[in-house]
């Protein structure tokens, strides 16, 4: 793969074709990989604890490159052929080179949003390849949601049937196979999102009484709100469902999302106001969606899987696990969020300053680029809680036509700011790294 | 079988007449668009009084037809009079702030035409490239364009421009502005430029056009020569607008002239000498021209049927600047609200749908004098990767 990207797109073809005259620079033959580890990783998915550390030694006659794991050799791999170029007259030349890297920050990702829009397949493709030009390691998939229900379930096949904007839009188990295997390739693990009890309109429609009813008054609206808390059965669904996705995605992590949960709909239906009362809640709707909340955590983890939660989740209360990575992504004083989450001694991922969706004419990489993750009030220990970020591309107004020129190559600035060390911070240099990258990628 | 609608007898041909013929002609400003369709049982007629009324026509047609979910294609029964409101209907490309190549431009020229978009508003050149490969002076795009081999725009590469656009009753107006934006005219034009000055040795570095010597009028008509034979359509954009003055102020040889002239300090006289020249100058050959507002906002002596382009959007004046245009007797163009290359979050397209060109304080005849907009997608963070899906 690297090989094409090297020597691929040669402007001169000179396939086989040696320069006419003999140079007298010295020649690089050979890249030698050398992975240390007696369990390589190859066979197996990368993780949050991956070692992706690597070291380069590019001398004549042959480049070595070392790495205590496979993760660490793509990354290592990404770096030599960023430092391969071409000259004026065909030939390639690659600088002698001594370089000793690691990540700063173990989770680096980036959010696609397959529910506001529909994503074909090759949309995702093209999207993790230039992630790993960006040595991000960490595809959040937000895969439903209100709008649509692309996911086609084993379990619960009308989830999709019904759900889906029409029955050609949506991910197959081969198509999630696909995606997990293209991107363990790269180094990339795949968190899937199920986002409940909130933002949940399109499951209703593959999944009846899963949905509360709302009311006016008596009556049922015929509407529906968040997830029914109250049910057992809404608890016998999610353990199964949620058994299919453990087994279905082998990331050791689940996103549960949990944010945004609307509750006039629970605090207008009779029954809800009912259990409400019985469990002591008082007219705090919060503790209900904590409850509820802490159920899902509890069928999660029973499948040994760790879980993920957007930021409401921690602020309304919830029990949480110890090792519960709490995603921060309100824009509104985040800082002040993240000294809290890690203040509880939870591990934390910032997105609140990286909503690539939200666009805005000019140079808005540099905003992205200048943001420090770990500007806030804490302890060192506080500060090793933040284990990452992601930059998120919401799909409201976002498709195939579209994507990839909107996401690109903005979020190579948050690829970098959780990459590199937190000195490198110069945006002119970083600039003219910029611009030979975006062509590099194109 | 369920409700399927019973399909009447299958229409199998349109009907184009066109009353007017000139098939072989080119767009322009008078040109007639207005088209009738009319489609009952068993005959289609689309009917209009010139071949670009037909065009539009077709495209409405296009629009009718749909199809059922076993692929029937059906169109209901229908009666349009239709003919535009505006009749300078235009987009403006960047091709200097980055290159687009060729296909990008044929692309968007069909986009237009699917938008009834009747105006190509070609910015060739500007300070950052000069792609257009000149026949009279080669040295401009070989010295001047990012790469003279792969971005450029040849003779062929025009004309093929031209000809894509014409067929889709698409006139394309080019703009070559000066003599601000200028900078990339001057390693392959030596002379042509401003030097500017640090104190009393020239600092190396040049400014716009220079407007006080002669050469500058010898190379502007022959090149306004070429120009006007290659673009076929009556008018062109001479652009005229954000001119610099702090290097014609740096300049001894033009503080001495702006004496001699009696213009004081005023650089505003000396922007609207050259101005003059150049609208003199494409005039006699045979050119209409567009100019940007600050010609008109600068006092420049103008030609009555100048068409002034009005684009400045600080703090919503523009309907002050459409009145005082058309106030002034000139036709006008309105793109100020339409900048569509600065992007916002969410659904921008509303604003510019809600933007009303005749807003403005005026009485009917000045309202008349508004030939139509242009929506402008500079070229400032646009290329062949992002274009398509930020313009349309």
């Amino acid at each position: 793969r690297y090989y094409e990207y090297m020597f691929g797109h040669s402007r001169w073809q000179t396939w086989g074709r040696r320069p006419l005259a003999a140079r007298a620079e010295p020649e690089l033959f050979q890249l030698q990989v050398v992975i240390e580890a007696e369990e390589p990783g190859c066979d197996r998915h990368p993780q949050l604890s991956s070692s992706e550390a690597y070291h380069l030694t590019v001398t004549e006659p042959v480049a070595i490159l070392k790495a205590y794991e496979v993760w660490g050799a793509l990354r290592g791999l990404e770096t030599f052929s960023q430092l391969v170029h071409e000259d004026d007259y065909g030939s390639f030349l690659v600088n002698e080179s001594e370089i000793s890297d690691f990540p700063r920050f173990a989770h680096r990702g980036v959010l696609l949003d397959t529910s506001r829009h529909y994503l074909p397949l090759k949309t995702i493709l093209t999207n993790l390849d230039a992630m790993a030009f960006n040595k991000f390691n960490v595809l959040h998939w937000h895969i439903v949601d209100d709008q649509s229900f692309p996911y086609q379930s084993i379990y619960f096949p009308e989830l999709s049937e019904k759900g889906a904007y029409s029955s050609n839009l949506i991910y197959t188990p081969a198509d999630v196979r696909l995606v997990i295997e293209y991107a363990r390739l790269r180094g990339i693990r795949v968190i899937p999102e199920f986002d409940t009890p909130g933002h949940t309109q399109s499951w209703g429609k593959g999944q009846k009484d899963l949905l509360t009813p709302c009311y006016k008054g008596e009556r049922p609206t015929g509407d529906f709100g968040p997830v029914n808390p109250v049910w057992n059965t809404t608890y016998d669904f999610m353990t199964k469902f949620f058994k299919e996705i453990s087994s279905v995605f082998p990331d050791a992590y689940i996103h549960l999302g949990g944010d945004e949960v609307d509750f006039s709909c629970w605090k207008s239906n009779p029954e809800v106001k009912e259990f409400m009362k019985k469990q002591g809640f008082g007219i705090d709707y919060a503790k209900l969606e904590s409850y509820y909340i802490q159920n899902i955590l509890d069928i999660v983890s029973s499948y040994n899987k760790g879980q993920m939660v957007w930021q409401e989740v921690f602020d309304h209360k919830a029990q949480l696990k110890p090792d519960t990575v709490v995603e921060v992504w309100m824009a509104n004083n985040y800082a002040h969020e993240l000294s809290s989450v890690t203040g509880a001694g939870l591990t934390a991922v910032l997105s609140a300053p990286w909503y690539l969706d939200y666009i805005s004419y000019g140079q808005d990489w540099k905003k992205y680029y200048s943001v420090e993750p770990l500007n806030f009030p804490g302890s060192e220990k506080q500060k090793k809680l933040v284990i990452g970020g992601e930059a998120c591309l919401w799909g409201e107004f976002v498709d195939a036509t579209n994507l990839t020129p909107r996401l690109w190559p903005r979020a190579s600035a948050v690829g970098e700011r959780l990459w590199s060390s937190s000195n490198v911070t110069n945006l002119q240099d970083a600039y003219k790294r910029l611009i030979n990258h975006r062509c590099r990628m194109l | 079988t369920e409700n399927e609608p019973s399909w009447e007898t299958p229409c199998s041909e349109l009907l184009v007449y066109v009353s007017t013929p000139g098939c072989d002609g080119f767009p322009s400003l008078d040109s007639k668009e207005s088209y009738k369709l009319s489609v009952s049982k068993g005959s289609m007629l689309l009917s209009a009084e010139t071949v670009w009324g037909a065009l539009r026509g077709l495209e409405t047609f296009s629009q009718l037809v749909g199809r059922d979910e076993n692929g029937t294609y059906y169109i209901n029964e229908t009666e349009i009079v239709d003919f535009p409101r505006f009749p300078h209907r235009g987009l403006l490309l960047d091709t200097s702030r980055h290159y687009l190549p060729l296909r990008a431009i044929l692309e968007t020229l069909d986009v237009m035409a699917y938008n009834k978009f009747n105006v190509f508003h070609w910015h060739i050149v500007d300070d950052p490239s000069f792609p257009y490969e000149s026949s009279t002076f080669p040295e401009l795009s070989k010295k001047g364009a990012f790469n003279a081999m792969t971005h450029v725009y040849t003779a062929s590469d025009v004309r093929t421009v031209i000809e894509y656009a014409r067929l889709r009753g698409i006139r394309v107006i080019a703009e070559f502005d000066t003599p601000g934006h200028t900078l990339s005219w001057g390693p392959g034009a030596p002379g042509l430029l401003t030097p500017c000055y640090l104190g009393k040795a020239p600092s190396g570095v040049y400014g716009p056009i220079n407007p006080i010597v002669n050469s500058t009028y010898q190379f502007v008509t022959s090149l306004f020569q070429e120009v006007s034979s290659v673009f076929p359509d009556f008018f062109l954009h001479l652009g005229g607008d954000e001119v610099d003055f702090t290097c014609w102020r740096s300049n001894p040889q033009i503080g001495a002239f702006m004496e001699e002239m009696g213009f004081g300090e005023d650089y505003k006289k000396l922007e609207s000498f050259y101005i003059q020249r150049l609208l003199d100058i494409v005039s006699s050959l045979g050119k209409g021209y567009i100019v940007w507002q600050e010609v008109f906002d600068n006092d420049v002596k103008l030609k009555p049927d100048t068409i002034i382009h009005v684009w400045k959007e600080n703090a919503m004046l523009y309907p002050m600047e459409m009145a005082n245009v058309t106030r002034a007797g000139y036709h006008a163009l309105l793109s100020a609200p339409w900048y569509l290359n600065r992007i916002a979050y969410g659904q921008d397209w509303i604003e510019a749908y809600n933007v009303e060109p005749l807003n403005f304080k005026g009485i009917p005849e000045q309202k008349a004098l508004v030939i139509g907009g242009e929506a402008c997608m500079w070229g400032e963070y646009v290329d062949a990767t992002n274009l398509t899906p930020r313009l349309w």
